[in-house]
């Protein structure tokens, strides 16, 4: 019997991720991981599955996929309008594809980034304790049409799905909540008032690594001794450009770390389209 | 050397120790020295702890309460009693060939620094060049101890795309690509070697405080070099120090 799911279309950018990579830092390597851990989590807990199982993250525009297993699934975070093969499906709910299903998604209602939970798991290569794709790590660096995904096979047992409440998130909402970063102390008085007054545009150039936001701010800081940086670290480069690193972010930077996301924040950040607008609050 | 660190919380899972001084050698090794003692004698849970120039920090596998405790012990831990040990240290020797279908931007530079190609690769095989840290990309090594007179401007129009182990200087540092980037280096030369392996239990065969010193190949010296890489045969050698 086939154990996969097959990618008849691929989506913009969808990638396979668990909750990265821990205890490789030392050696260069990104933490990686879900963008938006929350979603992911609660696509995982609608299953009954491990927290680190991984999951399909999917960015903008979703993929079509085929099922010759069988399997359970759920769908978290970004909405879009999606089917199974004539029915619809919501978010947050768990579903069971019989084998020879298509789920399709079509269009993006809200948020950006979806997470597509399998029963126990996309099994990909675990490369340094995690399958999260990562160009020079995995083999695999995005999904591509006709790939075969492997997953376990499942049998349909005839049951209530499993209900989970949620507490409100929030991360469809434009609040971030920030620390002070290391080098806030640096920044003077009337341009700190800015930072939570003002608000920010998502760029777009955003990616896994960073994300942009298009206002600037006056700055005379130089850059600083390069220095470790974790996802949710605030940059402010020369030209007074906020840069906020996310899951994909190198270890170590040479910008003033000037703000840190909460984790929640990075998640919230994750789920916002280019041209989106965002303000600062402090936690 | 001995002044208590600035002591931060970096988001809700990270700890960061952040020393005023610039950094040398002699604070490098001290910077490890503290290291190990967070690692062995401060903190229990599981923890990866990384260091850079002049800073540590100590990254939890979760957000859970013990961070708040831990970052109580360690503000209020006298990090002044660590001792320098007499630090021994690996030392690696590393094939470069400076051979002009690799050195993209040599003659730029000797142009620039007024330097011939000869006296470029005598300055850059003599020192025993220090690892602070690995950062940028997986396997990429921050070196200290790159001569002065070598120092370059990075390039104004960043290359698209630089090879697999090209060995580049920007501004007053060394480095060699672990893998095919888009990068503004200048390009001096390339090194056949691993620096980063996924499939390995240890990705890199490196950690901070060795020391590295290149010695120059020719084209065919590397081409063989490469095979044996290719083929699993190439052996690393290191000597104790």
């Amino acid at each position: 019997m086939s154990d996969f799911i097959e990618v008849l279309s691929p989506g913009f950018y969808s990638t396979i991720q668990d909750l990265g990579r821990f205890g490789y830092a030392k050696f260069g390597v990104p933490q990686s991981g879900v963008m938006d851990s929350f979603s992911a989590q609660k696509s995982n807990l609608l299953l009954n599955n491990k927290q680190d199982a991984a999951v399909l993250e999917i960015t903008m525009t979703g993929p079509v996929l085929k099922f010759h297993a069988a399997c359970y699934f759920a769908l978290s975070g970004a909405k879009f309008l999606t089917e199974l093969n004539d029915m619809a499906i919501e978010n947050d709910k768990a579903y069971f594809a019989a084998q020879g299903s298509v789920l399709r998604f079509k269009s993006l209602v809200s948020g950006f980034r979806s997470y597509l939970a399998i029963k126990d798991g996309f099994l990909s290569d675990v490369k340094l304790g995690s399958r999260s794709m990562y160009d020079g790590i995995t083999d695999a660096v995005r999904l591509k049409k006709g790939d075969h995904l492997s997953v376990q096979v499942q049998e349909f047992k005839n049951q209530k799905s499993a209900r989970v409440s949620f507490r409100e998130s929030g991360i469809f909402k434009p609040g971030i909540e920030v620390f002070t970063g290391p080098e806030w102390k640096q920044i003077p008085e009337t341009i700190k008032q800015r930072f939570l007054l003002d608000t920010f545009t998502v760029s777009k150039t955003g990616n896994r690594m960073a994300i942009q936001l298009d206002e600037k701010l006056p700055n005379k800081m130089q850059g600083i001794i390069t220095g470790p940086v974790v996802p949710g670290t605030v940059q402010l480069t020369p030209a007074g450009k906020l840069i906020v690193l996310m899951r994909d972010c190198q270890v170590t930077g040479g910008y003033p770390r000037v703000l840190q996301l909460t984790e929640m924040a990075i998640n919230t950040l994750a789920q916002k389209r280019p041209g989106d607008l965002i303000n600062f609050k402090f936690k | 050397m001995k002044e208590q660190p600035q002591i931060s919380m970096l988001g809700e899972r990270s700890i960061l120790l952040q020393w005023s001084w610039d950094f040398s050698e002699e604070n490098l090794y001290w910077l490890l020295e503290v290291r190990r003692f967070i690692e062995n004698k401060l903190i229990k849970s599981k923890v990866e702890i990384i260091n850079a120039y002049n800073s540590i920090l100590v990254v939890y596998a979760s957000t859970i309460n013990v961070v708040y405790d831990d970052f109580i012990v360690l503000k209020s831990t006298d990090f002044s009693t660590i001792k320098n040990e007499e630090a021994k240290s690996r030392l690696y020797n590393i094939p470069v060939c400076y051979d002009a279908h690799f050195a993209l931007d040599i003659d730029f530079l000797s142009e620039q620094n007024k330097l011939s190609k000869r006296e470029i690769i005598n300055l850059h095989t003599a020192p025993e060049y220090i690892l602070y840290f690995m950062g940028f990309l997986p396997g990429f090594l921050y070196l200290g101890g790159m001569h002065k007179k070598l120092s370059v401007p990075r390039k104004n129009e960043p290359r698209l795309k630089i090879e697999k182990g090209a060995v580049g200087i920007a501004e007053n540092q060394t480095g060699i690509y672990p893998k095919s980037s888009p990068g503004g280096w200048q390009i001096i030369g390339n090194c056949p070697l691993n620096f980063f392996d996924p499939n390995a239990e240890n990705p890199s065969p490196f950690s901070a405080g060795d020391r590295i010193k290149f010695y120059e190949v020719d084209k065919e010296e590397y081409d063989e070099i490469s095979e044996l890489v290719k083929s699993g045969k190439h052996t690393l050698k290191s000597e104790i120090k």
